[in-house]
């Protein structure tokens, strides 16, 4: 009961830490996108369109914007560098080339190859001079294959050497005593859980050691970045896509590489069900095991998470749509009431989704490594 | 769903993919398999250590057992070796008490045959004493008597009748 | 129009399954305390799978 009151007030702490955080990220951050629709986000239009961009991938790491006296849009931040191949080869400069244009009117020439940024994409024009678009989509222009250090590339760099600094100076720990201390007093009991309550129950006694490697890799990976994505750094790593399919192909390739006979059984001649039926049964189990299986994997996590990203600002962004019927005061209560509780809940969803894509990876790993029992 | 596949990068893809394969074998190699292998380790220590822990207690309680026995072996041992001793005293008793019976009855007889012998001693004495005294008698009495002859002849005729028959 | 009377349906869907899940899980939790920890479990692996099903679709219907 203790611990239980205990974590409450640290959840606690916690969002409202986060909470803070996330306000002051995002109403320095609005500014930010103005610079192609000028001025301050109001409309909820607005607010919708800044969301959206949010959580995309960008290829600058911007903390906040601000227009100074003199009418200058000013960004705080970095730029990251952008790796594309193109046309004409591999080509490499930083993302401050674009001068943070992202409507695609601002070109980079590089060599005989024109770039240009849209809605966080990098095109190559084909032809001509400039973007022409047709219905708010180019036609002289093709997206490039972009390998840059994006915001996620980013974030998954910083949680994987995260991760890396933790727990190797965890593992170096138990070469000097049993018993670590510090932090990774912390860390243990989290592995011996991922372990103990994921890997072990659901893969079985004899096989767990060969997956829990990768359970733990895959667990604390996640967990961190759905975390690093509350803070005010504004990351949405796993709301990404090209980041969660990634993982669930992962999952996909360690099951069914190490599906065994019986698996396999199972799968394509499904024993003790009439001749006929089995070849139908072997399209939609085979359909299960290599497309819902891991298709439910990814949505899961980029959906959560996304729709977390999307409902937090939303409520944030209650402080500007609604401050004409409600009055400054009373729209700043209301958001950082609703932010509050829902930033609450966002601290358990990313445990809880983290939690889960490992819990599933390991289930269906557990299901393609189970000795016939009969 | 157009938007969505809009969004999805497939270079961000490739590069999360090689991360991620790369943070996976790094993880593995220098944080998981050591930590595990301690946590092992340390949990087959402390499996040891109780196990250990119960075989003492076992040890003790056979130790126990083995003391309970030695005890009754040895209260059996004082029981009969006390119950030896009292036999042997009984029996030490009795043959002395026999030994003296036999004493005693040997004294007592030979006491007895002393006092018969003494008695015959002193029966024959007093026999001879009263003989003696009984012939002065007589001879005082038959030398007054026997002042004539034929008085002394009729007097032995008795007396020899008398100690023929006697 | 008709994608956000889709996502309704959906949701009522899920709320449907999610509630059943839940109220299920509870009564079996009231039966029988000594296996919360195996049903709150099995659980949340449901309602993932479930909710896995409802954003898939969602997602199909934007």
């Amino acid at each position: 009961m203790k611990i239980v009151q205990k974590s409450i007030k640290f959840l606690t702490v916690l969002a409202i830490a986060l909470c803070s955080f996330h306000g002051f990220a995002s109403d320095s951050d609005k500014k930010n996108n103005d610079q192609n629709d000028g001025g301050i986000i109001d409309t909820k239009k607005e607010v919708e369109e800044y969301i959206l961009h949010h959580i995309q991938d960008s290829h600058d790491f911007n903390l906040f914007s601000y227009t100074n006296d003199a009418g200058e849009r000013k960004h705080f931040g970095f730029p990251l560098p952008v790796i594309v191949s193109t046309s004409g080869g591999i080509k490499t400069f930083m993302s401050s080339e674009f001068h943070h244009n992202d409507d695609g009117t601002y070109v980079v020439t590089k060599g005989n190859v024109k770039l240009v940024k849209l809605h966080g994409k990098i095109y190559e024009i084909e032809a001509g001079d400039e973007v022409e678009f047709v219905d708010h989509h180019p036609t002289n222009a093709h997206k490039v294959l972009d390998f840059s250090i994006t915001k996620s590339v980013m974030g998954v760099l910083l949680v994987g050497l995260l991760l890396l600094w933790w727990f190797s100076s965890l593992a170096r720990q138990y070469k000097k005593r049993q018993v670590p201390t510090g932090f990774g007093r912390v860390l243990e009991p989290l592995v011996i859980y991922v372990r103990d309550e994921i890997a072990r129950p659901n893969i079985g006694e004899k096989h767990y050691r060969r997956f829990t490697g990768y359970l733990m890799t895959v667990f604390f990976f996640i967990w961190i970045l759905n975390l690093l994505g509350l803070t005010p750094l504004g990351f949405n790593v796993t709301g990404q896509l090209a980041v969660t399919a990634c993982l669930a192909i992962f999952t996909l390739v360690i099951y069914t590489a190490s599906g065994n006979k019986h698996y396999w059984g199972h799968i394509l001649w499904m024993p003790g069900v009439p001749i006929l039926i089995r070849p139908v049964l072997a399209i939609i189990e085979l359909a299960g095991a290599l497309v819902i299986k891991p298709f439910s994997l990814l949505v899961r996590l980029f959906a959560n998470i996304s729709a977390g990203h999307i409902v937090v600002m939303s409520l944030i962004a209650i402080m500007f749509t609604l401050k004409q019927s409600l009055g400054v005061v009373g729209a700043t209560g209301l958001s950082l009431v609703l932010s509050f509780f829902i930033t609450l809940i966002e601290v358990l969803v990313a445990f809880l989704q983290a939690y889960i894509f490992t819990m599933l990876s390991a289930l269906f790993i557990g299901m393609s490594v189970e000795e016939a029992h009969h | 769903m157009d938007k969505l596949l809009n969004d999805f990068s497939p270079g961000l893809f490739l590069v999360q993919t090689v991360l991620l394969l790369l943070l996976i074998f790094i993880m593995v190699k220098y944080a998981w398999k050591p930590i595990l292998n301690s946590l092992n380790e340390r949990e087959e220590g402390i499996q040891g250590a109780l196990d250990a822990a119960e075989n003492a207690k076992k040890e003790m309680q056979n130790l126990q057992s083995d003391n309970e026995k030695l005890l009754k072996e040895a209260r059996a041992e004082r029981e009969g070796m006390l119950k030896e001793a009292r036999e042997i005293k009984e029996k030490m008793i009795a043959d002395a008490k026999g030994e003296a019976q036999e004493q005693a009855n040997k004294m007592i007889a030979q006491a007895q045959e002393s006092i018969r012998s003494e008695k015959h001693a002193a029966l024959a004495e007093l026999k001879n004493q009263v003989a003696n005294i009984s012939v002065e008698i007589a001879e005082k009495v038959v030398r007054g008597e026997l002042a004539d002859k034929k008085k002394q002849l009729s007097l032995v005729d008795k007396m020899l009748e008398d100690v023929t028959l006697n | 129009m008709y994608n956000l009377i889709g996502a309704g349906l959906i949701v009522i869907g899920a709320g449907i399954g999610l509630g059943q899940i839940g109220g299920k899980a509870m009564e079996g939790i009231a039966r029988q305390p000594e296996a919360t920890g195996k049903i709150q479990t099995a659980m949340i692996i449901i309602a993932a799978l479930l909710e896995g099903l409802a954003f898939g679709a969602l997602f199909l219907g934007k």
